[in-house]
């Protein structure tokens, strides 16, 4: 039987392309062909010689794995105990497979060749040792300690030659050696100056949060942290239980659901373990105007957590905006300036202030106000044109003195509107000096 | 993937044989019955080495699977074959402490993979069961995935190393770069950059006369490149690692795929590959000839043939083929055309450097949409990258709408440098997740210059002509034309400079670290090259070699690992 020769016509023929996710829709369909072709195939043959499987596709059990892997036998094992027996261990019938040995390298050539001890851990008697640890330098010491070899600590034991065995540790590049040796540092020392010596050695320092975080100590963690230079590990523990306490009194209140926006606004999830912003959020949506006083206060989150002010005005104005109450929207950016007068400002530009009034749907009659606050004239024009705040639009090309620019416009507002006539008024006055 | 006349590549089985050979010497050292226990990630990897009959063969009675809850068995003996994480040694602590309070007595054994840690037998001292266990190492370094795929299997690499800055598995890796060196080299030249790759340059030791079968080595970091993975993949291989996960280079096609109600795990590599597209059209066609063959004009003795041998070879390919068609379905999908399409197109302009506010805007929909946050979270980083983390519009896009989506918020102001971003950052967040992302981008403690590195490099292909995917020019093909994975680039660059010299602009935007090591001066012998990417390369995406060189490329890797796994191993709690 041969194989398909090449100067078969159809097999020229056909279209053979890459698979890219350019081509149109007949992708699909080809491929449902492709299934069809094969799968009809298969009811053509006789389906009962399925035993003789290669590794290929390998034979499977109910759960999907191979039979003989590793997890097949240990579902099965799990799976018996379940089922209350013990039965013995499932028979596999395959013939056994003796690794074979052609490669050359037996294992003593390997195990001599290399110098690691392969071998698995051999008590030395004491009296061996204790001649030579006498002898060993920090360098001798953390080269022992890279290669596995028999090594004591206990005689480094004034502070500087603690440190010396430290920063040799570090220098070697090998966290292993690096940790074993704070565990050593840890337990000889005062935590003072352990802590001490540390915030002047950022590698070692690193290893040692490490090994605390994987060892569960948080509350050597969190002391570490407390100490004056900033890690953010620190702050984020700190701040973790402060704010999950708030968040439990809050959802300890709200979760009754009793006021009237909750009926108006249900709440789609718990504030349990949600992030400051998001508590944030919540609290300008749910709690706002509160006084600072009350846990749940947007106030008392700001300070608390220290919130920027431009953090706090963008969480606040997205909050508000949502319930469109355009009134504590506006309030927000009111500052009184020296003079007494109430002036706008924004720690985030308008333009972003107008982004988010406009993803929240609310009128043009608000985003003008927002739009006429934007500095860029540029941003400001094209925003202006976006969102047809026309009177802005007009201004500006009034400022800009473009005529040219004002006719054009005067095409994209309705006419006979208000913008209309005051398009037509500009145009015929005569005073303006037009530009062009 | 690679060229004419090139050499073929060392037989690597032998890593395998060498590893099952030292797991039976140390199995058989707690002599009788004994139940083993393994630890999760280290399954699908001993599979490939040693199968149950084996381990059966050498006394194991009972598999588990290392789980944190007391244990059921039975035997007088455990073995625990795990990775050195002090949870699990603290876990196997209190089993020995549970035991002894009930006044039960066996004997207990750990092997650890690939090495001990000293602070996993201090948690062992201090629990006082230092004296009731006896431990080992399995020096288990390497894993062949495919004929020219080593893997260490170590994901954890990624998040230790760049994440919390601990070193523990330099020497790790530096270990199986001289068991390569030792069975396979000497290297003649080592070159590298990155400061994990200086670090391994020193270690590498012990040489041995005789024909080298790899030449020379590349030492790369990760960090050296993040875009590359950050990208999505549009091989066939890439799409099935996004949608399906291939672990260890098998994957595992559910009930949707297969069309019947069971699971089925397959094996990817050169020997079983089905590619989609033209392999599939041209068996598809061949099949239809074959059936049609069958149909007509067959004598007994040819059908009885046939059937013996063609079909069961035909067979085996077919269902193979079904599975991959299945999967084929399922990942279109899922990557809707059009959805998939734009995402592509966002990508690309990222890389370009082209049309940014559209692409922000996309990156705003797409999380508003909260298809999926791992997506969205990689595009934000994607943009940071090649924005160099400029606040060009970020800030727009960072607004806390979106963040509430996502569940964290990532700063950024222009000219600030990292740590003060840090900082504020530190104080306005709390959410462990954002936590770490900061981590990680501070832990990088230096600003991507890929905008420069891709002009210089000239990453991104010429769009004049039309790119035949078929018959790539260059390695952009991987990404459907639309960039050259830097990393690869900067080997093929290297390797034909014979070195860094030239080149120091590029290693200045890189961060330094770069080296260039000649061995006893020997000349580059007949081309064959390692590749070790310090930490994963995306499935099959990175692992695209130089098509102008003359020589096989092997790569050498601490874990595969695509976007979404980078990405979940910076944002997931470990215990």
């Amino acid at each position: 039987m041969t194989r398909a020769k090449p100067e078969d016509d159809d097999w020229n023929s056909s279209k053979i392309h890459a698979f890219t996710f350019d081509d149109d829709d007949d992708e699909f369909t080809k491929l449902k062909e492709s299934k069809r072709a094969v799968s009809s195939i298969l009811v053509d043959d006789d389906d009962d010689d399925d035993d003789d499987d290669d590794d290929d596709v390998e034979k499977v059990s109910w759960s999907g794995e191979p039979v003989g892997s590793i997890s097949w036998s240990v579902k099965e094992t799990a799976s018996s105990i379940r089922s209350g027996g013990e039965h013995g261990f499932p028979k596999i019938n395959t013939a056994p497979s003796l690794p074979k040995q052609g490669s050359g390298y037996s294992l003593s050539s390997l195990f001599k060749a290399s110098t690691r001890v392969y071998a698995p851990e051999l008590r030395k008697p004491k009296s061996e040792c204790k001649d030579y640890f006498s002898d060993w330098s920090p360098e001798e010491t953390v080269k022992r300690m890279r290669k596995g070899k028999v090594y004591s600590l206990e005689r480094f034991r004034s502070l500087q030659d603690k440190l010396l065995l430290l920063d040799e540790a570090v220098s070697a590049h090998d966290g292993n050696v690096i940790t074993a040796v704070l565990i050593y540092l840890k337990k000889s020392l005062s935590k003072e100056i352990f802590f001490q010596e540390l915030m002047v050695r950022e590698i070692a320092l690193r290893h040692y949060v490490h090994y605390l975080k994987e060892m569960e100590e948080q509350k050597t963690l969190v002391e570490l942290m407390k100490l004056p230079f900033s890690q953010d590990d620190a702050i984020h523990v700190q701040d973790h239980y402060t704010l999950l306490e708030r968040q439990i009194i809050i959802e300890a209140t709200d979760k009754k659901g009793e006021a009237e926006i909750f009926k108006k606004f249900p709440r789609k999830a718990s504030i349990l373990n949600m992030p400051i912003i998001t508590t944030l959020y919540y609290s300008c949506f749910y709690h706002y105007g509160e006084s600072e006083g009350t846990f749940s206060s947007p106030a008392n989150i700001r300070s608390t957590f220290r919130i920027s002010e431009k953090q706090y005005i963008l969480t606040a104005l997205g909050a508000r905006a949502k319930l469109k109450s355009w009134f504590d929207v506006d309030s927000l950016f009111n500052t009184k300036n020296w003079l007494g007068y109430t002036k706008k400002r924004s720690p985030i530009g308008f333009h972003r202030v107008v982004d988010i009034l406009q993803k929240n749907n609310a009128p043009v009659q608000v985003l003008k106000d927002y739009v006429s606050l934007i500095d860029d004239a540029e941003l400001k024009l094209s925003l202006a044109q976006k969102y047809k705040c026309h009177d802005i639009v007009i201004e500006m090309y009034r400022d800009l003195k473009d005529r040219q620019q004002l006719i054009v416009y005067q095409g994209k507002v309705e006419r006979g509107s208000h913008e209309d006539r005051k398009i037509d008024q500009l145009l015929g006055n005569m005073q303006i000096r037009w530009k062009n | 993937m690679c060229l004419r006349d090139a050499p073929g590549l060392p037989d690597f089985s032998l890593l395998k044989r060498l590893a099952r050979d030292q797991l039976i010497y140390l199995l058989e050292q707690l002599p009788g019955k004994k139940d083993l226990f393994i630890d999760a990630d280290l399954m699908s990897p001993l599979d490939r080495i040693a199968n149950v009959t084996t381990l059966k063969q050498h006394e194991v009675d009972k598999l588990y699977k290392v789980e944190l809850k007391p244990v059921v068995s039975v035997s007088d003996q455990l073995c625990f074959l795990i990775r050195p994480r002090i949870q699990t040694v603290k876990w196997i602590a209190d089993v020995v402490k549970s035991d002894k309070a009930v006044g039960r007595f066996r004997r207990y054994k750990i092997i650890f993979t690939p090495q001990k840690f000293y602070a996993c037998e201090t948690v062992l001292e201090e629990q006082g069961v230092y004296g009731d266990v006896t431990s080992d190492e399995w020096e288990f370094y390497l894993l062949p995935l495919d004929d020219d795929i080593i893997s260490l299997e170590l994901p954890e690499f990624f998040r230790d190393n760049f994440l919390e800055g601990d070193q523990r598995w330099v020497t790790t890796a530096g270990s199986a770069l001289r068991l390569l060196h030792f069975l396979f080299g000497p290297f003649s030249k080592v070159y590298g950059i990155g400061r994990c790759a200086k670090v391994k340059q020193v270690e590498d030791g012990e040489k041995k006369a005789q024909n080298p079968d790899i030449g020379n080595v590349f030492l790369i970091d990760r960090d050296v490149d993040f875009v590359t993975p950050l990208c999505s993949q549009v091989v066939y291989e890439g799409l099935v690692d996004d949608i399906f996960r291939i672990k260890c280079g098998s994957v595992e096609f559910g009930p949707d795929v297969t069309s019947t109600d069971k699971s089925l795990k397959v094996m990817l590599n050169s020997q079983d590959k089905v590619h989609v597209g033209e392999t599939q059209r041209k068996k598809e066609i061949w099949w239809e000839k074959q059936r049609k063959k069958k149909r007509c004009g067959m004598d007994i003795k040819q059908m009885k043939a046939f059937v013996a041998e063609e079909l069961k070879g035909l067979k085996q390919e077919h269902r193979l083929l079904s599975l991959h068609i299945g999967a084929c379905e399922s990942i279109m999908k899922k990557k809707t055309k059009q959805d998939f399409q734009e995402l592509l197109k966002t990508e690309h302009s990222l890389l370009e450097g082209f049309e940014i506010r559209e692409c922000i805007t996309y990156i705003e929909e797409h999380i508003n949409r909260q298809v999926s946050m791992i997506e969205s979270l990689r595009l934000l980083c994607l943009l940071s990258l090649t924005e160099n983390g400029e606040s060009y519009g970020i800030e727009h896009l960072l607004s806390f709408a979106n963040l509430r989506q996502i569940g964290l918020l990532v700063e950024q102001q222009p000219g600030e440098t990292l740590t003060v971003m840090e900082s504020k950052v530190g104080k306005l967040v709390n959410d462990k997740t954002a936590g770490k992302l900061t981590d990680a981008f501070s832990s990088l403690a230096k600003k991507s210059n890929f905008r420069a590195l891709s002009k210089r490099l000239m990453l991104i292909p010429k769009t004049g002509e039309e790119y035949d995917l078929r018959v790539p020019r260059d390695m952009a093909y991987i990404f459907s034309g639309a960039y050259i994975p830097l990393s690869c680039k900067l080997i093929e660059q290297v390797l034909e400079r014979d070195g860094w010299t030239g080149f120091e602009e590029v290693t200045r935007m890189l961060n330094g670290h770069e080296f260039a090591v000649t061995e006893r001066g020997e000349q580059a012998s007949e081309g064959r090259s390692v590749l070790m990417n310090e930490l994963l390369s995306s499935v099959n995406t990175n692992i695209t070699f130089p098509l102008a060189k003359g020589c096989k490329f092997i790569v050498l890797t601490t874990a595969i690992t695509n976007s979404s796994r980078l990405l979940e191993s910076l944002l997931d709690n470990q215990g």
